[in-house]
């Protein structure tokens, strides 16, 4: 563990040192930034916008109290989404999205010798091919994680509306109610996290792939559950932390 | 010239190279020979640099490229052109992309025009001048290999490596990647080091060989010497073939005729 955590930080490492011309860098980290980013908006948005509606079709059907306003429904929503749902369900559909393909990307590009390739001909192959992925990251998950949070709500809203739980006004009330800027902040600082977290993990994992098509597998899986798992821990370390 | 010195090389404590001193000669064809699993592969890798002796140097025309610093490695690596066993081209790229990819990162001076032009030029020089708008998965494996030569010569690379250039092709386009790189050894004046197991290759090409077994240089000599030779581990490897024990037979019994068997193959009739 302690060794592998070690090789991790010597990776990062060889990432930043003589890395390649920055115009190099731009082209690339623009590349992945659309592989990343543009590609998953229609899987971010199906599925935030889902959560959103099902939290506010859940809590009103748990909210019966009638001294409890029907806008709390509105307002949980809103802290639910922005706090844990949009940062951290988001992170979570884009480890499976983008740390598998990360992870079996790089995971052939090793087992097919272009990784040797590019080592042959002087070039830094993780500053050429992992530094971008995780730039293109770090800017597209907090984007994506700002998508989520208005789908995630717009959903909440259309659930709650279309299926007569609440009015429109109440859901509008809730949502303005004791809203607290930081939160946004802390999201998406989880965001960023997060997206080291998913593009390191799948990009070390990718990188070291030794083996045939079976080992590639075996990493893109690898990649993912260990994302997950990281974006867990990672999750709760920054509620204690920062909350 | 490349200058090999007691190279050693162990996985988990298991050596897979013995010492192993030789002279890659500029302007030749130089192949490494031997069984699979000899250790030709990895002094190849050490060699340029994808893999670091534990005991040895090696020196790139005078200049010292194991344990130096990463400038002088680097400037070195820029001369190497190589020639994978898979051909390792970029699948997300054209054929084009690809030969033009090393004169993007390595050459930034050169302008557009210059790199269109010269990737023109090395496809054109291994025969693919019509297909620099298909990718990878779209091209035969024998186009492949004429692909990774054309990016190995894009940048005019000064060293040539070819890990196992006929893996896999049939023998009549075996000769023709064998010839293709014996033609730009010589046009471009190239050290050329090839490593392979195939005595087709070894009579078509074989200007320099150095056979290995069991991670220990054994001979080293011409293709006109490889049929006499008295190692008995290098006659074990070089009869296995029924082909090449015929071809000695009919040496033996026409007192040369072998000679004549090589030049003929060398003047492109192959075998």
């Amino acid at each position: 563990m302690l060794k592998t955590f070690g090789a991790f930080v010597l990776f990062l490492r060889g990432m930043v040192v003589r890395t390649e011309r920055f115009s190099v860098l731009w082209n690339r980290t623009i590349d992945e930034a659309i592989l990343i980013g543009v590609d998953s908006i229609v899987i971010v948005s199906i599925v935030s916008a889902f959560i959103g509606a099902v939290t506010c079709v859940q809590i009103a059907y748990n909210l019966t109290n009638p001294l409890i306003p029907q806008s709390t429904i509105g307002y949980m929503v809103r802290e639910m989404t922005i706090l844990e749902l949009a940062p951290t369900i988001t992170s979570i559909v884009l480890a499976g999205k983008v740390g598998s393909s990360i992870a079996g990307g790089l995971g052939t590009m090793r087992i097919t010798e272009q990784v040797s390739a590019l080592e042959v001909m002087g070039i830094n192959s993780t500053s050429y091919l992992v530094l971008p992925r995780i730039l293109a990251a770090l800017l597209m998950f907090p984007l994506l994680v700002i998508l989520a949070m208005l789908l995630s709500i717009l959903g909440g809203y259309l659930a709650g509306t279309l299926t007569g739980v609440m009015t429109a006004q109440d859901y509008i009330e809730g949502i303005r109610t004791d809203f607290i800027p930081y939160n946004i902040v802390f999201a998406l600082i989880k965001a960023v996290v997060f997206a080291f977290l998913v593009s390191g993990i799948s990009a070390f994992k990718g990188y070291y792939t030794t083996g045939g098509a079976l080992e590639v597998g075996a990493a893109s899986t690898g990649a993912v559950t260990n994302s997950i798992i990281a974006i867990l821990i990672a999750d709760f370390a920054l509620a204690a932390l920062l909350l | 010239m490349i200058e090999v010195s007691n190279i050693e090389k162990s996985f988990d404590g298991n050596p897979v190279l013995k010492g192993i001193s030789c002279v890659f000669e500029t302007g030749k064809c130089n192949l490494l020979l031997g069984g699979s699993g000899t250790g030709k592969s990895v002094l190849l890798q050490c060699i340029v640099g994808l893999m670091k002796p534990d005991i040895g140097s090696i020196t790139f025309d005078g200049t010292v490229y194991t344990n130096s610093k990463i400038d002088i490695r680097q400037e070195i690596r820029r001369k190497i052109g190589m020639l994978f066993q898979g051909s390792a081209l970029f699948d997300s790229m054209t054929v084009a992309q690809n030969v033009e990819f090393p004169l993007q990162m390595l050459t930034p001076e050169m302008s557009p025009e210059e790199r269109r032009e010269r990737v023109e030029f090395c496809l054109k020089r291994v025969g693919l001048e019509n297909a620099g708008n298909k990718m990878p998965a779209e091209i035969s494996g024998g186009m492949k290999k004429r692909v990774g030569i054309a990016r190995a010569i894009a940048p005019q690379c000064t060293y040539l490596f070819c890990d196992e250039p006929n893996s896999g092709l049939d023998p009549a386009t075996s000769i023709k990647i064998d010839n293709l790189i014996h033609e730009i050894t010589h046009e471009y004046n190239i050290t050329t080091v090839i490593v392979t197991h195939d005595m087709n290759s070894v009579i078509e090409i074989g200007e320099h060989i150095i056979f290995l077994h069991q991670g220990k240089k054994l001979w080293d000599g011409t293709k006109d010497e490889i049929l006499n030779a008295t190692v008995p581990e290098l006659r074990d490897f070089i009869f296995s073939s029924s082909l090449v024990r015929a071809a000695k037979r009919v040496d033996e019994e026409t007192e040369g005729g072998m000679a004549a068997f090589a030049e003929e193959s060398e003047s492109g009739g192959g075998i």
